[in-house]
């Protein structure tokens, strides 16, 4: 309560900026001054500076859509804080141990403490507390194998010729409403660099956290790997409960050139908001790809929070022999809606997309698959395979699958399979006879059905998005 | 062991039920026989508590426990192991995953320990082996794909890790060739040890030649109408249940 207080005395000391010493927290609003502030704050560039007013202007100009399954109240984006970071320099933590115990145990909770993460897993860490980037874990060690890994505002200022070259190259400023505000407002996320030949010494990892309220958080990573290299990419998303919706609006950038391969793998936990659907995070995400010649992206996400989920992580296949992956498992319950899917775009010639989607629906929740594959003119030879399964648990969600193919070449082959299933009562009765409670039991069927996805994460991580459908799914049977 | 009193019991609005009485001693078997439809089945979902299996009157324990009060689960971790006549399939869950849980459940229940992994992998096998079902069922999804012969063999599995003290095997003989009706067979002998008990739901008499019961049932009309001992299964054999409607006349 007395935060809520401050807060309120605050924007009635400080018609624009909190100031930068006390708090660092932006009053809402957005307009020229916010981003050249914002941009300033973070010391960038003139260019960088210029982009994102460009991209800003671009927004102005674009409509929200509306064309996804989902129904939500219009976000008012002048409510909106478009920085904050911890209170001071002093505050913000410096290594691990000074990280909210509160977000560690989080973790716990899911059976990652990001200590172990760190020293047992050997999996370095990037994670990003509101706005900022907070700790990254292990640079030293992937310093020494060439590997760029740090928080993309620092990498604006130590590889800005990298960044310029590849920023907006796959998600251009003006893409769609969301990317366009992200390219504007954006302030940190992830940049990893993968020299020529280089296999990452290990996953790499970010964690996002929105924390303060009434923020918004826009994320932008991008990732390039440089000819034959090879990386794999984790991040796991977490958010407090608050009764306001928030803002997720984050962009990512892969770069895969020839015979490089990106592993990019989420699992996504933002707050749902609860039963009746009050609060929780929308999550409105741009992630796409650009596959070079025999080049590979896989995106892996296991999507259980947020009140509304909008995302459709992409491949553009370009060069000859490219392979585009799309494993994807999305639950929803209470009022979570979820209108996820992928877009394949094969451009080059024997090109190849593997999509393996599964929808699960609990509660009175809704969860659409939306899949676009389109096969260019060039695309000789191109094969796509989607399968798309929807589960469903109790009679009161639902299931919807919109598929779109797209044929310009007559020797490309899309396959494509969808069923709908339920957790049956048959399936539950056998659990429990043999003496499993009835959340055990359902979250085991879920497990099940997911088994495809599950199989494409790191195995640490596998374990993680089991133990996260036990946790969403309580409380959702009986 | 087991004792029904005057069990009434329905499904929706209809009553299958209707004044069930069987009373069942540790190490006894007993065979329960009787028409399609007369509820067979359903006595066994009753026993085990499934939804929408309403008792209406009567009572059942189980060592002493009122059955009746408990959730399906803490039934079965009370011992009560109920074999499918249709085992439904858990696409994706190994049966490897599924036992491990199944089992552990069962020790937590009782206060003990869950297995280790290499402990516990000794007893699947060993369950594989006594029912001659391949090693690399463990890892198949849960009777996903399996034939109807190999789902009921692994029903068997999974009531011989379980050790449960009282066993219902709902027609766990119907669809089985002749070798595997004796793999069934010599399984359930393996488990009589004097203490466990056993409802043999079965419509063939062949089945009791390998499994020897202590008590025969006819089961019609949802009551038990005659009891006898293993020859009461040969009349069954010889002259079906013709005489079950001439004795509702009379
Ligand atoms: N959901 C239901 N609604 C109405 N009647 C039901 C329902 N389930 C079972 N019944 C009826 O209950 C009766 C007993 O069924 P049950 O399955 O117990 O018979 P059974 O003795 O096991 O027969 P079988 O030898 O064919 O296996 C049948 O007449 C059946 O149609
Ligand atoms: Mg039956």
């Amino acid at each position: 309560m007395s935060e809520q207080i401050d807060q309120a005395l605050e924007r009635k000391y400080d018609a624009g900026f909190v100031s930068e010493i006390e708090s660092e927290t932006f009053a809402p609003g957005l307009n020229e001054d916010v981003i050249r502030r914002l941009s300033e704050i973070k010391g960038e560039p003139e260019w960088m500076t210029e982009w994102r007013l460009q991209a800003y202007r671009k927004w102005l100009k674009m409509d929200e859509p509306e064309w996804a399954h989902v129904d939500y109240p219009k976000v008012d984006y002048q409510s909106i804080s478009y920085y904050s970071a911890p209170k001071s320099m002093k505050d913000k933590p410096k290594s691990l141990d000074e990280v909210d115990p509160e977000l560690l145990r989080t973790y716990e909770k899911l059976g990652i403490p990001l200590h172990e993460q760190e020293m047992l897993a050997g999996v370095a860490v990037d994670a990003v507390f509101d706005s900022v980037s907070v700790v990254t874990t292990f640079r030293e060690k992937l310093e020494e194998a060439g590997v760029i890994f740090c928080p993309i505002s620092e990498a604006l200022h130590k590889y800005p010729e990298l960044v310029k070259k590849y920023l907006g190259t796959v998600v251009p400023k003006g893409d769609n409403f969301f990317a366009a505000l992200n390219s504007a407002v954006f302030t940190d996320g992830s940049f990893v660099y993968i020299p020529k030949g280089v296999r990452c010494p290990m996953e790499l990892s970010t964690y996002f956290r929105i924390n303060e309220q009434n923020t918004g958080q826009f994320e932008r990573t991008l990732i390039i790997a440089e000819e034959g290299s090879y990386v794999s990419y984790l991040e796991g998303c977490t958010a407090p409960q608050r009764d306001e919706n928030q803002l997720h609006a984050a962009v990512v950038e892969l770069v895969a050139l020839d015979d490089a391969e990106i592993k990019y793998s989420t699992v996504q936990n933002w707050y749902p908001g609860d039963e009746d659907g009050k609060g929780g995070i929308y999550n409105f995400v741009t992630k796409r790809g650009l596959c070079e010649k025999n080049a590979k992206i896989s995106w892996t996400q296991v999507e259980t929070g947020s009140a509304v989920t909008w995302k459709y992580p992409s491949c553009i296949l370009k060069g000859d022999n490219s392979v585009g992956e799309f494993y994807s498992v999305a639950l929803t319950r209470g009022k979570q809606q979820a209108d996820t899917g992928t877009k394949m775009i094969h451009l080059g010639k024997n090109t190849k997309s593997t999509i393996i989607s599964k929808g699960i629906s609990a509660g009175r929740s809704n969860n659409a698959y939306r899949g676009l594959v389109r096969m260019g003119p060039g695309a000789e030879g191109a094969r796509n395979f989607t399968e798309c399964d929807s589960l469903l648990i109790g009679d009161q969600c639902g299931a919807h699958t919109f598929p779109y193919i797209e044929s310009s070449n007559p020797t490309a082959i899309v396959e494509h399979e969808a069923t709908t299933s339920k957790v049956s009562d048959d399936q539950l009765f056998l659990c429990q006879q043999r003496g499993l409670d009835p959340e055990k039991a359902v979250s085991m069927i879920v497990n099940g059905f997911c088994k495809e996805v599950f199989r494409e994460l790191p195995m640490e991580f596998a374990v993680e998005a089991g133990k996260l459908l036990e946790i969403s799914l309580e409380g959702s049977v009986g | 062991m087991l004792s029904i009193k005057d069990l009434h019991a329905r499904v929706e609005e209809t009553t299958i039920l209707k004044g069930l009485d069987l009373d069942i001693k540790p190490g006894e078997v007993h065979a329960i026989m009787g028409p399609n439809g007369a509820g067979k089945s359903t006595l066994g979902y009753v026993l085990s508590g499934r939804e929408g299996y309403e008792v209406e009157s009567g009572s059942v324990s189980l060592e002493d426990k009122d059955l009746l009060d408990m959730e399906v689960e803490e039934r079965a971790q009370a011992g009560l192991f109920l074999a499918f006549q249709y085992p439904v399939e858990i696409p994706g869950v190994s049966n490897m995953e599924f036992m491990k849980e199944s089992v552990n459940a069962m020790r937590e229940a009782r206060g003990e320990d869950a297995l280790s992994s290499a402990e516990f992998l000794k007893k699947a096998k060993e369950a594989c082996k006594q029912v001659e079902l391949p090693l690399d069922f463990l890892k198949r999804g849960v009777n996903e794909g399996f034939s109807g012969g190999e789902k009921k063999r692994n029903e068997i599995m999974q009531m011989i890790m379980l050790e449960p003290k009282l066993a219902i095997l709902d027609e766990s003989d119907s669809g089985l060739d002749v070798d595997a009706l004796q793999v069934v067979a010599k399984g359930v002998n393996s488990q009589r040890d004097g203490k466990r008990s056993f409802i043999v739901v079965t419509h063939y008499q062949r089945l009791l030649d390998y499994i020897e019961p202590d008590y025969v049932h006819i089961l019609s009309n949802g009551k038990i109408v005659k009891s006898g001992g293993p020859e009461l299964a040969k009349e069954v054999e010889k002259s079906g249940y013709a005489w079950l409607k001439e004795g509702e006349v009379a």
